[in-house]
């Protein structure tokens, strides 16, 4: 038997007594660490500067350089998460959880020499790549455990650990600012040692996640807790191979889903600094754009929790009608605002905005499970985070060309963003067609076991 | 093992692994929810 066999699913099957609660700080612990990719734009700066120390010199990376960085491990993210889902799902929680420690650490470790060397690529292929397994693997590692043990609670369960993605850049950004303002001396910026650190800190936090999840045992089901003996309409007592989702219409329909609620978000969360003061000039300030980009963060976080929770009560479908719905008239909504200047309708509309966008990602695993079942429902889920990755690219330069497009063609600062909004409005009306047509899955994709055989 | 006993061990156990991930969390929710207040400043 090898050492590895501990991380086995056999091997943290939890005994009688464990409480079902401690999964979720498990799963946060993950979570609140591959977050950090949210905050990597703070080393950004000191990164331009390695060289010149107070000014960038000739030699020293460009942003465009360092750009790349976070795109890849966005991209690598997704591509991991689709191609060892399978993998993770079948390896169970505490083995995907430590490969997530290692890749993710591995990738601070390698651009920490990447750094010290001055050699961007190793930080592509650090953070970049390796980083981006981390994220991917870390992404899905809890979810499914996570609906197996909240078997009543699903989207409260994927809500608390997803939350913990969007709250890890909070810990992440202040915590590099004063690492690196402590390695830097006045001939050396501490960019290399604060990964050093990170990477050492994040190993041994995601270590005690690997070390407290554990796996229900077989037939296992919360006190007083009765499954529906008939399937609700769209709640499926069944499981769909993860190779068979990918035939089905449903997943397709909800990866538009995901893809078009993302890309209206993502597009608007990158441009949110300069939005605020170009919608209304002389009365945001830059510092008071940064307050902005932070509150909208906390909208971003609690929405993932918040209407996670609610889609237990409302139906995975009817939350997104909502975000579809509530998205499409703040968006269109938004240009009013700037036309009476109103900043507090401005802020409130897009907090709601925000909240639902968070709400997207943390909804829909739950969404998948009431589709596809539990057996494969984290697999499928890193199959369609290449929606995440497909929006990412798509969202922002959306955004960035119709302002450029506006701007170019004599539109006023002001009003630049105004066609933006009709557009991110037409994208949720469209999500809101996807989300019409999902029907329950046809049975002739459901796995020929009987629901325990497959829920073991 | 009594039922009890069992009990609050658990009670421990939670209260560690939520605080383990619950401080950081409130530190950083706080730090960004001060640099917030300056919208409104």
């Amino acid at each position: 038997m090898s050492a590895l066999s501990i991380l086995g699913k056999e091997r943290i099957i939890a005994p009688p007594g464990y409480s079902r609660w401690l999964i979720p700080p498990a799963a946060l612990c993950v979570h609140l660490c591959i977050g950090q990719a949210y905050a990597f734009s703070v080393f950004n700066l000191p990164m331009t500067k390695l060289i010149g120390i107070t000014a960038s010199a000739p030699g020293d990376w460009r942003l465009t350089d360092l750009g790349w960085i976070f795109s890849l491990a966005i991209f690598f993210l997704g591509v991991s998460a689709a191609l060892l889902g399978r993998w993770v799902e079948e390896g169970g929680p505490r083995c995907a959880m430590f490969t997530a420690a290692l890749c993710w650490s591995g990738g601070f470790a390698l651009s920490a020499i990447g750094v010290y060397l001055h050699v961007i690529w190793l930080i592509y292929i650090g953070y970049g790549v390796l980083g981006g397994f981390g994220l991917g693997i870390g992404y899905i590692s809890p979810v499914s455990t996570l609906i197996k043990w909240f078997p009543d609670r699903p989207g409260m369960a994927t809500g608390m650990a997803i939350m913990g993605f969007g709250g890890g850049a909070f810990i992440a950004s202040p915590l590099s600012v004063w690492l690196m303002r402590t390695f830097s001396t006045p001939t050396h910026i501490g960019v290399a040692e604060t990964f050093l650190v990170l990477g050492a800190v994040y190993f041994c936090f995601m270590m005690v996640g690997a070390a407290i999840v554990r796996v229900p045992a077989p037939g296992w089901k919360p006190a007083g807790y009765v499954a529906p003996v008939q399937p609700k309409k769209l709640i499926t007592t069944e499981n769909v191979h993860v190779y068979q989702a990918l035939k089905t219409p449903q997943f397709w329909l909800i990866w538009w889903v995901l893809c078009l609620n993302v890309t209206a978000g993502i597009g608007v969360l990158g441009q949110a600094s300069a939005m605020s003061q170009e919608m209304f000039p002389g009365r945001v300030t830059p510092v008071a754009a940064a307050g902005f980009v932070g509150l909208m963060s906390l909208f971003n976080m609690g929405g993932r929790f918040f209407w996670a929770s609610m889609s237990d009560y409302l139906g995975r479908k009817n939350t997104y009608f909502v975000f579809f719905v509530l998205g499409t008239a703040l968006y269109a909504a938004v240009p009013y605002t700037g036309e009476i200047g109103s900043v507090a309708l401005f802020v409130l509309a897009y907090a709601i905005i925000f909240s639902m966008y968070g709400g997207g990602f943390s909804t829909v695993p739950a969404y998948l499970k009431d589709m596809f079942g539990t057996r494969y429902v984290g697999a499928i889920h890193g199959l369609l985070l290449t929606a995440w990755s497909m929006a990412g690219i798509f969202g922002p330069v959306l955004v960035n060309y119709i302002r450029q497009y506006n701007i170019t063609h004599g539109v006023a600062k002001a009003q630049a963003y105004n066609a933006t909004m009709y557009v991110m409005a037409v994208l949720l009306v469209i999500g809101f067609i996807c989300n019409l047509f999902v029907t329950a899955v046809d049975r002739r994709h459901h796995m020929k076991l009987s629901g325990a055989e497959a829920s073991a | 093992m009594s039922a009890a006993y069992g009990a609050s061990r658990n009670w421990w156990k939670l209260a560690l692994a939520w605080s383990f991930v619950g401080i950081p969390l409130t530190w950083g929710v706080v730090e960004t929810g001060v640099n917030a207040l300056k919208l409104f400043q």
